[in-house]
């Protein structure tokens, strides 16, 4: 709209009076051309982004089409059933959806504080000079793709787990009343414990990163005030910058959450991949995306169809997860708009 | 009394920076430690042969990764071919076309979701609509789920890329009466070039380590294969199978194959970054 008046203007304005008709004529052509190309354009690009909207809820769709004759069979029921019986056909969803939900929360505990640390070492205490090479080392560690967590995982941190780490937890923790059980059983290095330990090392670069971006729009003014009253860089990180940066947080730890709930590689590695749940964290277990990694090789019809129905379970945990993070991290960059 | 609290606050201020620097030791540490076992058991399983023989059979000596290789460049390379024009084409209808538009803003929210969805459910549903109905694994299944893992990388990067530019760039290029498609293709893309570079660096990147969705769509062929419509082998899925194995030449050769892949990813990163930093000192 814009373009065509500024344009015709700038044009016809030089022109001879003579043959300013025929000018026009063609200059009206080219407007009307190049409308049509930016009509073109417009919808081109339109398409585009409309093909990456519908491919999501094509997933929704297609996950819950194949799934349906395990949905139909066991109906919502199915995710509290504590039944895996490939033989019989008889498939409930609790053990994966207890050890998915276990590990990630295992990871999240771990990896919460760890990264706050990280990100309150990034952004208060850490000389300038070493801050872009460490924040590059845990962006780094982010970009390590899930199955070297996952191998790493296997060969050197399960055989080191079962030596020293769960006779220490189990001479320790494990004497406790009420939590004591949790650390009991065999040690063999695998189960869902060290699934979360290493999902918890996996996870930790995401929510640092996050932490720290968010931990950068608190305004320099806020933070300069309070260290001018003689706060502490603890009292400025505890009680400026986390109650403002709150939403932001826990954004990125849902993220992070997000993340490990759904994630596949690393968990399959160590995570034993039994289907049975048991009181002790030492004890093999399966999460959902394991349990679908191992047994689609084999799978038949109504096996299948109920590993499907695992998958849509996922998608719509995770989705869930993913969207409330979502929403919280933006809330926090409006109110960032607003007071800046 | 004021002198308790006092030492009470610094106190309290000390045991909190100490446990931070824990933290970040602790995270160094670990990347380091990682770092230090993929190299070392990598570059012991790293010779020639594993770049010219393929895949051995179970229980047979010596073997290499040729195949895998291979069909991993081939459908990393289809993926990119695939991924960038429509990501960069969504994400100019994200940031030129979308800020008033309904589509959009579901477009961008599908998006961030789609970034972090478990690529196992990817790989499920391109295994739903496409394996299951022509009844085979196949190469180009493996393209179409990684494609759905790049895509929303190179969008979102495209999108924040264009935004970066200055608004006084698009409206001289206006005023010169450039129609929007060219001011877009010809002002805009081209000042953001170096970032949309880095977002596909950054999506190769992701989907170069990515193992899941490939189970159930290329799945693994122990042959050297150049043929996308049946199923193809690839590092990822190679590393998956042999690392879980109790063959020592399989586990070798998985070691191989992950320093690989760690360091493909690690240099795409590294590159991805300097190409940024061009842009924001330039």
């Amino acid at each position: 709209m814009n373009t065509s008046v500024a344009e015709s203007a700038a044009t016809s304005g030089g022109a001879p009076v003579s043959d300013s008709g025929m000018r026009d004529l063609r200059l009206l052509q080219i407007i009307k051309k190049q409308r049509i190309q930016d009509f073109i354009f417009h919808k081109i690009t339109l398409s585009f982004s409309l093909i990456v909207l519908v491919s999501l809820v094509g997933i929704l769709i297609s996950l819950a089409i194949v799934a349906w004759p395990a949905l139909h069979k066991f109906g919502v029921g199915f995710i509290w059933r504590v039944e895996w019986d490939i033989i019989n056909e008889e498939f409930g969803a609790a053990i994966a959806i207890f050890g998915t939900i276990a590990s990630a929360t295992i990871a999240i505990l771990i990896a919460m504080p760890l990264s706050f640390g990280i990100a309150l070492f990034l952004t208060e205490t850490c000389p300038a000079w070493l801050r872009r090479p460490l924040g590059t080392a845990i962006e780094l560690l982010a970009a390590v793709p899930s199955i070297i967590y996952g191998m790493f995982g296997l060969f050197v941190f399960a055989p080191l787990f079962a030596q020293y780490g769960q006779p220490a937890l189990q001479s320790t923790l494990g004497q406790m009343p009420i939590i004591g059980p949790l650390f009991g059983g065999a040690t063999n290095g695998i189960g869902i414990l060290a699934a979360g330990l290493i999902l918890a090392f996996m996870i930790l670069p995401f929510i640092a990163a996050v932490m720290r971006d968010v931990f950068e729009i608190v305004p320099s003014i806020l933070r300069e005030s309070a260290y001018g009253v003689g706060c502490t860089t603890w009292e400025v990180v505890r009680y400026i910058v986390l109650p403002y940066t709150q939403q932001g947080v826990i954004g990125g730890v849902m993220l992070g959450l997000g993340r490990a709930l759904g994630e596949t590689m690393a968990v399959t590695f160590v995570i034993g991949n039994s289907q049975r749940i048991s009181a002790s964290l030492f004890s093999p277990g399966t999460s959902i995306a394991s349990t679908l990694a191992n047994e689609f090789g084999e799978a038949d019809d109504f096996h299948l169809s109920t590993l499907f129905a695992l998958g849509l379970l996922l998608f719509v945990i995770t989705f869930v997860v993913l969207a409330c993070a979502k929403i919280l991290i933006i809330r926090t960059e409006r109110a960032k708009g607003l007071k800046t | 009394m004021n002198e308790n609290l006092y030492r009470r606050r610094l106190l309290t201020n000390r045991i909190g920076i100490a446990l931070s620097m824990l933290a970040m030791t602790l995270g160094l540490f670990v990347l380091l430690w990682i770092l230090f076992i993929l190299f070392k058991n990598g570059f012991q399983a790293l010779d020639w042969n594993m770049f010219f023989n393929s895949t051995p059979a179970p229980g047979s000596e010596g073997g290499g990764l040729a195949n895998a290789i291979v069909g991993s460049l081939m459908m990393v390379g289809f993926t990119t071919l695939v991924s960038t024009p429509i990501g960069i084409l969504a994400g100019i209808y994200l940031a030129e076309f979308g800020d008033t538009s309904k589509t959009a803003e579901i477009t961008r929210f599908m998006t961030d979701i789609m970034l972090s969805a478990p690529s196992i459910v990817l790989g499920l549903f391109v295994y739903a609509i496409l394996v299951a109905q022509v009844k085979h694994f196949s190469g180009w299944a493996g393209t179409v789920a990684l494609s759905l893992i790049a895509i929303p990388v190179v969008l979102r990067t495209t999108e924040n890329m264009l935004r970066l530019v200055p608004g006084s760039l698009r409206e001289a290029a206006f005023a010169l009466g450039a129609p929007r498609w060219k001011v877009t293709t010809q002002v805009t893309l081209r000042a953001a070039k170096s970032g949309v570079i880095t977002g596909v660096l950054l999506a190769l990147a992701r989907i170069s380590g990515e193992t899941a969705p490939l189970l159930f769509t290329a799945l693994n062929n122990q042959f050297f294969s150049l043929n996308m419509n049946g199923p193809m082998s690839n590092l990822p899925v190679v590393i998956f199978q042999f690392a879980m194995s109790p063959y020592d030449n399989w586990v070798r050769l998985a070691w191989g194959g992950a320093l690989l892949i760690t360091l493909t990813v690690l240099v795409l990163n590294i590159l991805a970054r300097v190409f940024f930093r061009e842009k924001i000192s330039a």
